[in-house]
Formats: structure tokens, C-alpha cells, sequence
């Protein structure tokens, strides 16, 4: 592979637009076998565990949801962050384009978490120091797309979200620390979701693959949406994939 | 541009702030009033059992000091905004971040003060005991600048948008969830005998960390909003 | 007051070399000299100009015209440094006014399109209390001078603003003019809701502030009465 390719040029939305375009079934193919493979494993290969019994399965879900959704969090600070400090227009693109994935793994993560709860704790929601940062960190997600939507103007719009998605990023850890404090405080250390059972090397093999699988569904639908970010912004054409069409379209405004 | 007219600065702002809140009394009494309002309905709706409201009571008192924060941001920047007056304080030629501090400052005296002040007679209400109701006023000291200082970059980043008032509760709140842990947790711990030190420095941490921090969001909150 | 001559460039602390070389290099520079370098900038979808270029020297006073919404007070807003532009940058003595920062603000006054004056203070209260907030810090009998200087009677000093007209609020607005030691001032619309007797006032107040070395920028409708010689015009609907 030469070595001579301009990558910054696809710092600019009229670049990046075809590029995210043609990658995005790729990632999306991996993705969805990823999936596949992962669940097939954590369903049917995995042992049952002697504690919690079947019902323990549905981690193979919750903690990869889990950790994408603070992931996500950070890398949308860090497009935030490069925005803020750059002035570049793609990455505050990003940022708009990750914030609802973001809550979707948050929101996926406290309903397998509540499912799996109900079973093992013998309670839907528990105020459990993961469970609560999770639950504000949806809020903060919920924050930031508010934000934005409120805000008419764009570059406004843009720069006063990524205030805030740096905010939180600040707040999130001492959240869950808090909690902890907090939770140490009222009640007696309540089952903790990792304590709970060994891992089999067959379930961390399915829980790894699932993760990889929601970072591959994670930057396909990230791609797909930024596209529909720039369509929106730049009144690029809906439809066409052609870079030379966008490229005079762009031109001549 | 030196350090003595800094002080001015910051000292100018607070005086103006004040000056107005005399002008205008009552709203300045309205969110002492809201919180005595509130932590009165809490009794009425749980009933009057002793015990019980001597165990919701630091909860409750957190929350309502919290809410009464949280009405009164919008009296950080909007009237500023509206009459020109925050432009002005753009182009003061001192660090922004400065005079962000001074307006907080300003906006805990007038709304964040009186809370902590009304705190011990409200506590009464609840039962807390004499040693309770010491803590619960550092906590309060210690923690209201604190939601102030959070407080104010929402009400930035809120300036000028439709349905501010609303929006500035859904990023604040959030936000505020540490202090309400570690205020609500040192009266707490204090009345279950363990003292409530851990948090009251806990408490003091985060409003270090928010004066370290908040005034550099703030101040680009508030340029963001004038852009 | 006329014969002030204007103090040397940012007179400041000496932490501030260390933090800014800028200011450092600045303390050598005695220009006042206002330029805008290839200025561009939109609001929402629309351009409003672009490579923008204009010089703005001492005793010159640069007229910005146009029709409305055609950008003069973003342009405005440019030079104050409220409002980054989208493209070039604004150069005090030939330094980005953005990383001078505070020693740009410190050699401005600017007076928007909002007053600047709060409706709950009076007049006196709302010229002292700017002027100090400025750096500038006056007297009580200044402001007093500087209000009746621009027409406001002295039973008017005790009134809460919020009772007077709205030319009467411009001209509280205006007043920091008689006080202000800044060599650059930035005026949007100063003559809106003025009578004549005002506009006359001002005019000659500007003239003064040419006459000591001063520069200004004005975004105005109608033409400001001043020397010919001492008025740059830029038309941005051309």
C-alpha cells in the first residue's frame, strides 16, 4: 500500500462523505456475523451458570452494551473536544452523529440490566453504583440532543453541545464513585455483577465478540448517520453517491 | 490590567448584583420562600411520624435547597443577556473566567445564602438534632456554591433558547447528583453517629474541583451564546 | 479631557510577558491601527461578505453602510472580537486581536445595539458602575458631567432607568463617551432614536476623539456630519 495517501483530505465532509459511504456495509456484513456468532455462543455454548442459572445469559448483551455506551460517551467528548479546539466542522458531524447511539447502548444496557435483575436480585432496578451512573448517563446523553435540538444555529448548536458532552465527561466517574460512596453508606455491598460468577473462558470469548460486534454496528450506523448529518447540513444530494456530483455541488454554493 | 483591578472588577460585579437584588426584594425572596414552601409539603404528604421525617428529613432538605438553586439560575445571565449588559461584561478587559466567578459569587449570596441561613429552622421541623443541624449547615455551605458554580454553565449554555427554563433542569440536574450524594450523606451520617467529616470533605473537594473548572465552561458558554 | 494624550499600549503585570509573549512585543508598538484581513462571514446558510479587507487608522473614522442585514453589525461584533469570523482575522498594531485577548478589550469601547444599561439602576449609577467594571472608574460628578453633557437634565441622574424613553436610554448608553480613554470606539446605530440636538452632540463628541488621535468604527444609516478627509466609507451591499 503506498504510503503517498493525503489522509487529511478526509477531514473534509465533501471527502469523508463517499469514503463513509462505501465502508459502511462492510462494517455492517461484520457486524450482524459478528452478532451472529457471538450470541450463538453465549446462548448455546456457554455453560450454564450454577448460581443464577439461564438467566445469567443475558450479559452477553448487557455488558458489552454497557461499555460502549460510556465508550461512546468519551469518544463523542473527544470529537467535542477536537471541535471545540480545531473548529472543525466533521468532528462536531461526529459527535451529533454518535450522541444516539450512545443512549440506545445506555438504554439497551439498563433494560438487560433491569431483566437480569428481576431473576437474580429479585428486584427490577436496584440503586446500584453501575446501574445509577448508567441511569445519568443516559440523562447526559438525553442532555446533549436536547441541547442541540433547541438551538437553531448550528455552529451554536454545535459548540454549545460540545460544552456540555466535555461537562459530563468530567462528571460521569465521579458519579459512580459517589454512588458507591453513597451505596456503602445505606446498604450492605450488594451483589456485584462481575463478582457473582467465574469466567468460563467460552463466555468471555462470547462477551469479547459481542463487544467487537457493537463497536462494528457502532461505527456503521455512526457513518450512515453522519452522512444524513452532512446531507442535512451541506444540502448535499440525497440519493447520488457519485464524490464528483457532491463535489460540484459544493463548488458552486 | 493588573491584579488590583481585578479585584475591582470582580468586586464591581458583586456590588451590582446585589444592588439590584435591594431593587428588587422579591426575587430574592422567592426562592427562600419556594424552599420553605416545599420542605412544608413533605411532612403533609408522608405524614407526621417523628421517625420518619427525622429520616427523609436530610434527604429532603438537600432537595428542596437543590430546586431552589436550581429556579433561581435563571437570574445568573438572562437579564444580562436581554438588556446587553453580559456583552459589556465580554469586553471588560479581564480573564472572563474572573468575572464569571464574581457573577456566581453575586447569584450565591443572593439566592444561595439564604438558604443556608433558613436551614437550621427548617431542619427543627425534621427533628435533626443539634449536632445534625451543624452539619447540615456546613454541608450546605459548602454545597451550594458549589451547585452555583455547575449551575451557571447550564444557565449559559441555555441563554437565548426556547424553553430555557425547562432545559436548564435537564442538563443541570444531572449534574448535580455528587452533591446531592455527599450533602444528603454527611447530615446523615452525622445523625447515625458516625460524623459526617468524610463527606463534608468530600463536599469541600468538589467545590474546589468546581472553581477550578467550572469558570473556563461557563465563560465559553457564555461566548458561545453572545457569538 | 481633549488633551489627554493616549497612555502607551498595555501597561501590565509582569506575569503577563511570561504567560503572553504578545504583550511583550507590544509595548513597542505605538500605532493604533485597526485592520481587517480577507474577513469572511455567514449567518445561518446565508454570506453576508467576504474577503473583507480595510484599514483603519488614528484620527480616521471608518462609516460602515448598508442595508439591512447586510452584515455591518457582524462586522461589528468582528472587530470587537464578540463574534470569531469565519475566515481571516482582525489585527490591532498587526496582532490577532483574538490572542491579545483582554489587551485588545482594554484599548476599546464599544456600544452595541443593546444599550448596555440595567433598568433598575439609575442613569448616574448605570454610567459609574460600567465605567468601573471598564477599568475606568470615575466619579460621581464625571458621570454627572459626562450625562449632562450628552443632554439628560440632573433631575433625571435619580431616576430609575426603566422610566425613561428610549432615547433618553441610548443617551445613558452614549455617556460612557464623554468618560471613555479608550483610543478605539465601536458604535452601532449611536443616532437611533436621537433628536438632532443629540446627533449634533455626538457628531461633535466623535470629532473630538479623531482630533486626539482616536479611531472608530460606526455602523450608521445616515451620514455622519464629520470632515470628509477624517471618514472612510464601506459600503457592504456592494
Amino acid at each position: 500500500m503506498s504510503t503517498d495517501i493525503n489522509w487529511l483530505k478526509y477531514s473534509s465532509p465533501q471527502a469523508f462523505y463517499p469514503l463513509a459511504g462505501s465502508l459502511i456495509p462492510w462494517f455492517a456484513c461484520m457486524a450482524v456475523a459478528l452478532m451472529g456468532v457471538g450470541l450463538y455462543i453465549g446462548f448455546f455454548i456457554a455453560p450454564t451458570d450454577f448460581q443464577q442459572g439461564e438467566a445469567y445469559r443475558i450479559i452477553f448483551v448487557h455488558v458489552p452494551a454497557a461499555w460502549m455506551s460510556m465508550f461512546l460517551y468519551v469518544v463523542m467528548a473527544v470529537w467535542a473536544g477536537i471541535g471545540m479546539g480545531l473548529n472543525a466542522r466533521l468532528s462536531f458531524m461526529m459527535a451529533q452523529a454518535i450522541a444516539p447511539t450512545g443512549a440506545m447502548f445506555t438504554f439497551l444496557a439498563l433494560l438487560t440490566g433491569a431483566m437480569w435483575g428481576k431473576p437474580t436480585w429479585g428486584a427490577w432496578w436496584v440503586w446500584d453504583a453501575r446501574l445509577t451512573s448508567e441511569l445519568i448517563l443516559l440523562f447526559q446523553y438525553a442532555g446533549v440532543m436536547l441541547l442541540r435540538t433547541s438551538i437553531d444555529d448550528v455552529r451554536r448548536a454545535d459548540r454549545a453541545s460540545a460544552v456540555f458532552a466535555l461537562v459530563g465527561v468530567v462528571n460521569v466517574p465521579i458519579i459512580y464513585f459517589s454512588v458507591q460512596w453513597w451505596n456503602t453508606l445505606h446498604q450492605g455491598a450488594s451483589v456485584s455483577m462481575a463478582a457473582g460468577s467465574k469466567m468460563v473462558s467460552t463466555m468471555l470469548t462470547a462477551m469479547l465478540l459481542m463487544t467487537l460486534a457493537f463497536w462494528l454496528y457502532s461505527i456503521a450506523v455512526i457513518l450512515a448517520r453522519v452522512r444524513c448529518v452532512m446531507v442535512e447540513r451541506e444540502s448535499l444530494p440525497l440519493w447520488d453517491e457519485k464524490a464528483a456530483v457532491i463535489q460540484e455541488t459544493v463548488g458552486a454554493r | 490590567m493588573s491584579g488590583a483591578s481585578m479585584w475591582e472588577a470582580i468586586g464591581g460585579i458583586v456590588r451590582r448584583d446585589l444592588l439590584l437584588a435591594m431593587r428588587r426584594r422579591s426575587d430574592a425572596a422567592m426562592s427562600v420562600f419556594f424552599l420553605v414552601i416545599v420542605v412544608s409539603l413533605f411532612p403533609l404528604g408522608v405524614g407526621p411520624e417523628p421517625a420518619v421525617l427525622r429520616t427523609i428529613g436530610p434527604g429532603v432538605l438537600w432537595v428542596a435547597a437543590l430546586l431552589a438553586c436550581l429556579l433561581s439560575l435563571g437570574r445568573v445571565f438572562t437579564a444580562d443577556y436581554l438588556d446587553g449588559v453580559l456583552e459589556q461584561m465580554v469586553l471588560i478587559p479581564q480573564p472572563l473566567a474572573v468575572l464569571v466567578v464574581a457573577k456566581v459569587l453575586g447569584h450565591w449570596l443572593i439566592s444561595g445564602l439564604p438558604v443556608v441561613l433558613l436551614s437550621p429552622l427548617l431542619g427543627l421541623q425534621f427533628g435533626l438534632s443539634g449536632e445534625s443541624l451543624g452539619v447540615l449547615v456546613m454541608s450546605l455551605l459548602l454545597g451550594t456554591p458549589t451547585l452555583s458554580m455547575i449551575g451557571a454553565i447550564g444557565a449559559a449554555l441555555v441563554l437565548g433558547v426556547r424553553g430555557s427554563g425547562l432545559l436548564v433542569a435537564l442538563l443541570v440536574l444531572p449534574l448535580y447528583v455528587p452533591i446531592l450524594i455527599f450533602g444528603a450523606g454527611a447530615v446523615t451520617s452525622s445523625m447515625a453517629g458516625i460524623g459526617g467529616e468524610a463527606n463534608l470533605s468530600l463536599l469541600g473537594a468538589c467545590l474546589v474541583l468546581s472553581l477550578f473548572l467550572a469558570p473556563w465552561a461557563t465563560a465559553a458558554a457564555v461566548r458561545i451564546a453572545l457569538e | 479631557m481633549s488633551g489627554k494624550v493616549y497612555p502607551r499600549l498595555y501597561p501590565c503585570p509582569l506575569f503577563f510577558h511570561a504567560l503572553f509573549p504578545y504583550s511583550r512585543r507590544a509595548l513597542s508598538v505605538e500605532l493604533l491601527m485597526l485592520q481587517a484581513v480577507s474577513l469572511r462571514c455567514s449567518r445561518g446558510e446565508r454570506r453576508l461578505f467576504s474577503d473583507l479587507n480595510v484599514k483603519v487608522e488614528r484620527g480616521s473614522l471608518l462609516a460602515v453602510v448598508g442595508e439591512n442585514g447586510s452584515g455591518k453589525t457582524s462586522l461589528l461584533r468582528i472587530f470587537s472580537g464578540l463574534l470569531p469570523p469565519e475566515q481571516g482575522s482582525v489585527l490591532w498594531d498587526g496582532q490577532d486581536i483574538h490572542q491579545l485577548k483582554e489587551l485588545y478589550s482594554g484599548q476599546l469601547t464599544y456600544i452595541g445595539h443593546l444599550n448596555g444599561i440595567k433598568d433598575d439602576l439609575t442613569p448616574l449609577e448605570n454610567v459609574t458602575s460600567s465605567m468601573s467594571l471598564a477599568g475606568e472608574a470615575c466619579s460621581n460628578n464625571g458621570a454627572k458631567e459626562a450625562l449632562e453633557a450628552i443632554g439628560l437634565k440632573r433631575p433625571i441622574h435619580h431616576l430609575p432607568s426603566k422610566v425613561l424613553s428610549q432615547g433618553q436610554k441610548r443617551r445613558v448608553a452614549l455617556a460612557r463617551l464623554w468618560l471613555s480613554t479608550r483610543p478605539l470606539w465601536l458604535l452601532d446605530e449611536p443616532f437611533t432614536s436621537l433628536d438632532t440636538a443629540a446627533t449634533t452632540v455626538v457628531t461633535q463628541r466623535l470629532h473630538a476623539h479623531l482630533h486626539r488621535g482616536g479611531l472608530a468604527v460606526v455602523v450608521t444609516h445616515q451620514e455622519v456630519a464629520l470632515p470628509s478627509e477624517t471618514v472612510q466609507r464601506l459600503n457592504l451591499t456592494e
